[in-house]
């Protein structure tokens, strides 16, 4: 029953929630190790968009990722597999990964809680194009319609592993990855449900595209995160995905632990649909939600993955949030936004990042933009802008979306 | 265990603006006139049930946030503002934390349609005026600011289905004292595109817009309290969509005279299948509010949920259960009960 819910051993909110599993694909590539190479290094992975015609807009560069000729082993039928859109194979490719790491076995009941903006947007696109130019003709049609609704990447998530469990689909903008993995923590932590499979995932598609270039959001040059001379996001595209579990469950079963998420907080911010409070206040709302989740100060925060979009407005807003909430320890507080390497993912950006947090903390590293040029004089923090090991305990990774949602996680490092 | 009531219920509907039209069209028991809709490319047009204007122009209207805004939206607010009554003024004034839970399948495709249009023809000219109020939580957003809500507010996208799990939600922050209230939400649009694409599934299906609310608190509420939302069981290709309906439905009373059954069946026996053979043995009154209504999605299975809990607090049931066979993620199902303290 999802009410009333279990009954919950123990005192509530008493579970240690740990990460056994971590899949990523973005456009730096497939899984943790490639990644984690390119993030230590600051690597960058923009190019010219090939995907659609970009011709008449501002920006004509993004993170687009290369997908491989072929998906995993997975238990999905042929047909199901030629039917599958650069989104849905996107997030089956982060999922492998972290469910092969994780070492789970399919069962009934496991919850699947994802994020996105957009699901198969490109498909939608495709079906109106054709509704338009050719009103008459069914044709694919109905695949589209089926394949294009964000439900169905959770249901293939469900086929491609054989379990069964309840779908949850959040879409809360830019920070709905960080929702997703927000939501499935508490879940676990409340003792709901043992395990979660939690992440996000979204793919280029023209519409967004286009949005964000008419709202002149993206940049015509490259993204330079908290830099005084930013102009803009560049999009990007990818999944990732966690496997959430018990530390009880984990040790018995002897899993490898990558790391613990202690905190989530979240806020509204109702000043715009599209710019947030100029002195971030929901953005402090959800990063001290989230340390009083975690039961921590912000001095106990080693590094902060920030939202770090590089429009001027949301820099500027998360400069002073972040100032307001660090205090004296903005002063020694890394931080660094990981878009200045693959881009924003949009809906799959706080699960990116999640895992970004996860290998920083694993490794003992942090993750450098190599993009910047000139410091915003407003960042009271230092910008990691040099690949440099460091001995951090705990992450913080900051999300923030159109809408005014705002999410924030903090993780820890398993030692 | 808190106990978790509802304390309000609200309505948008081809009925009319308010609970008390839905109320009054499906106890007529007789399916609303449908409307044509142009679609473009074609002769004929497709039919609908959509919204007809309000009675007066609601005085949200006017709201700086809300100029732009989209049917949905509006859809969305207006119920949001009959389920809380005079809870409003508690939340705006910071008193009750209200947490926002607003759930849709197709959302925001008016705007989503007529923005992609415009990159079609040009996208350096496409508006950005419209683009930001394509995206799912744009809603969701609108009524945060329209109450000045800061607390948790989360957009859930996915079948009919996804209602009930909104509720369950709701029902979680309220336990973990994350909110003191919280409104649940689904809303829908019409438009010629969606229309379009239900056609291909089944030529009788009519689709409709609205929206329905309802508010649920912890420990009080006047109107119905919350006694069990079942398992999701999603379809896959490892469970069909007869043997979910019929597990949702195991999780429900087998035999409960005195209670309503609301389904999600809407008269048309192919699609039906499923719930009609689940609930094949149910002794009790049924109501089917697409049937009258038209297929609105999550705005529909709020109108199930709205029909249940206000026939509990006519005192018509001493309970009521919804079922939902979703479109094609899951069957799911709730019950709800007549307060007793």
């Amino acid at each position: 029953m999802l009410f009333p819910p279990p009954k919950i051993s123990g005192s509530a909110n008493a579970n240690r929630v740990v990460v056994t599993g971590a899949g990523i694909f973005t456009a730096l590539g497939s899984g943790w190790k490639t990644n984690a190479d390119g993030f230590r290094a600051g690597r960058t992975a923009f190019r010219p968009v090939t995907l659609f015609d970009v011709s008449r807009q501002r920006s004509k560069i993004a993170a687009e990722a290369d997908l491989p000729a072929e998906l995993p082993a997975l238990k999905l039928s042929r047909n199901n597999i030629r039917r599958l859109n650069r989104a849905s194979k996107m997030l089956l490719q982060a999922a492998r990964e972290a469910w092969s790491q994780a070492g789970w076995s399919a069962e009934e009941n496991l919850p699947v809680v994802l994020g996105t903006t957009s699901g198969e947007m490109s498909l939608g696109e495709n079906y109106l194009q054709q509704a338009v130019r050719f009103p008459r003709a069914k044709n694919r049609q109905p695949t589209r319609v089926v394949h294009y609704q964000i439900q169905r990447q959770g249901i293939d998530l469900c086929n491609a592993f054989g379990f069964h469990g309840p779908v949850m689909i959040i879409s809360n903008a830019c920070a709905s990855g960080a929702n997703a993995i927000g939501h499935a923590f508490e879940l676990v932590r409340s003792g709901r449900a043992g395990k979660v499979l939690a992440g996000g995932y979204d793919a280029l598609c023209q519409l967004t595209f286009a949005g964000f270039d008419s709202l002149q959001a993206l940049s015509p040059t490259i993204c330079r995160p908290f830099d005084a001379t930013r102009d803009g996001l560049t999009l990007g595209e990818g999944a990732a995905i966690l496997t959430l579990e018990t530390f009880e469950h984990a040790r018995k079963r002897n899993a490898e632990i990558l790391g613990e998420i202690t905190g989530y907080g979240t806020a509204t911010d109702t000043h715009h649909l599209t710019q947030p409070h100029p002195e971030g206040n929901a953005a402090l709302a959800a990063m001290t939600a989230a340390c009083a989740s975690a039961r921590i100060t912000p001095e106990k925060i080693g590094y902060v993955n920030a939202h770090g979009t590089a429009t001027p407005q949301n820099d500027a807003t998360e400069t002073a949030a972040l100032n307001r909430w660090a205090g004296e320890h903005a002063k020694k507080l890394p931080v660094s936004s990981t878009k200045s390497s693959i881009g924003h993912l949009l809906g799959g950006a706080g699960a990116a990042e999640a895992v970004v947090c996860l290998m920083a903390l694993r490794g003992q590293w942090l993750p450098p933009q190599t993009t910047l040029n000139e410091i915003d004089p407003a960042c009271r923090f230092q910008i990691v802008r040099e690949p440099v090991d460091a001995n951090i305990e705990m992450a913080l990774s900051n999300s923030f979306g159109f809408g005014g949602a705002n999410a924030s996680l903090i993780f820890r490092r398993w030692a | 265990m808190s106990r978790v009531f509802i304390d309000g219920l609200g309505a948008v509907s081809p009925a009319g603006w308010g609970v008390a039209a839905l109320r009054d069209s499906l106890e007529n028991h007789v399916p609303l006139p449908v409307c044509p809709l142009a679609r473009p490319g074609w002769e004929k047009p497709l039919f609908v049930r959509p919204v007809p204007p309000p009675p007066a122009r609601p005085a949200f209207f006017a709201h700086p946030r809300l100029r732009r805004a989209n049917a949905i939206t509006q859809f969305t607010i207006a119920a949001a503002l009959e389920a809380l009554g005079e809870t409003v003024s508690l939340v705006q004034s910071g008193a009750v934390r209200l947490g926002i839970i607003v759930c849709v399948m197709a959302g925001s495709v008016n705007y989503s349609r007529r923005f992609y249009e415009e990159v079609i023809k040009d996208p350096a000219t496409a508006s950005p005026l419209i683009f930001p109020e394509t995206v799912f939580n744009a809603s969701a957003s609108h009524l945060a600011a329209f109450l000045g809500s800061n607390s948790m507010g989360y957009t859930l996208v996915g079948d009919d289905g996804t209602f009930l799990q909104g509720i369950a939600l709701a029902a979680q922050w309220l336990a973990d004292d994350t909110v003191d209230a919280c409104l649940v939400i689904g809303a829908e649009e019409t438009d010629w595109l969606v229309a379009d694409a239900i056609r291909l599934f089944h030529p009788n299906v009519v689709h409709s817009a609205g929206a329905g609310a309802i508010l649920l608190k912890k420990n009080s509420g006047a109107i119905a309290e919350l006694a069990t939302v079942t398992d999701s069981f999603p379809f896959t290709q490892f469970q069909t969509r007869a043997a979910a309906a019929r597990r949702m439905r195991a999780q429900l009373p087998p035999d409960a005279k005195s209670e309503l059954l609301c389904t999600s069946t809407q008269q048309l026996p192919r699609l039906d299948a499923a719930e009609s053979q689940a609930w094949r043995d149910w002794p009790g009154v049924r109501v089917s509010p697409r049937a009258i209504l038209g297929e609105a999605f999550q705005a529909a299975t709020a109108w199930q949920c709205v029909a249940a809990c206000d026939g509990i607090r006519h005192n018509k049931f001493a309970g009521a259960n919804v079922s939902v066979v979703g479109a094609n993620q899951q069957a799911i199902g709730a019950r709800f009960l007549k307060p007793v303290f």
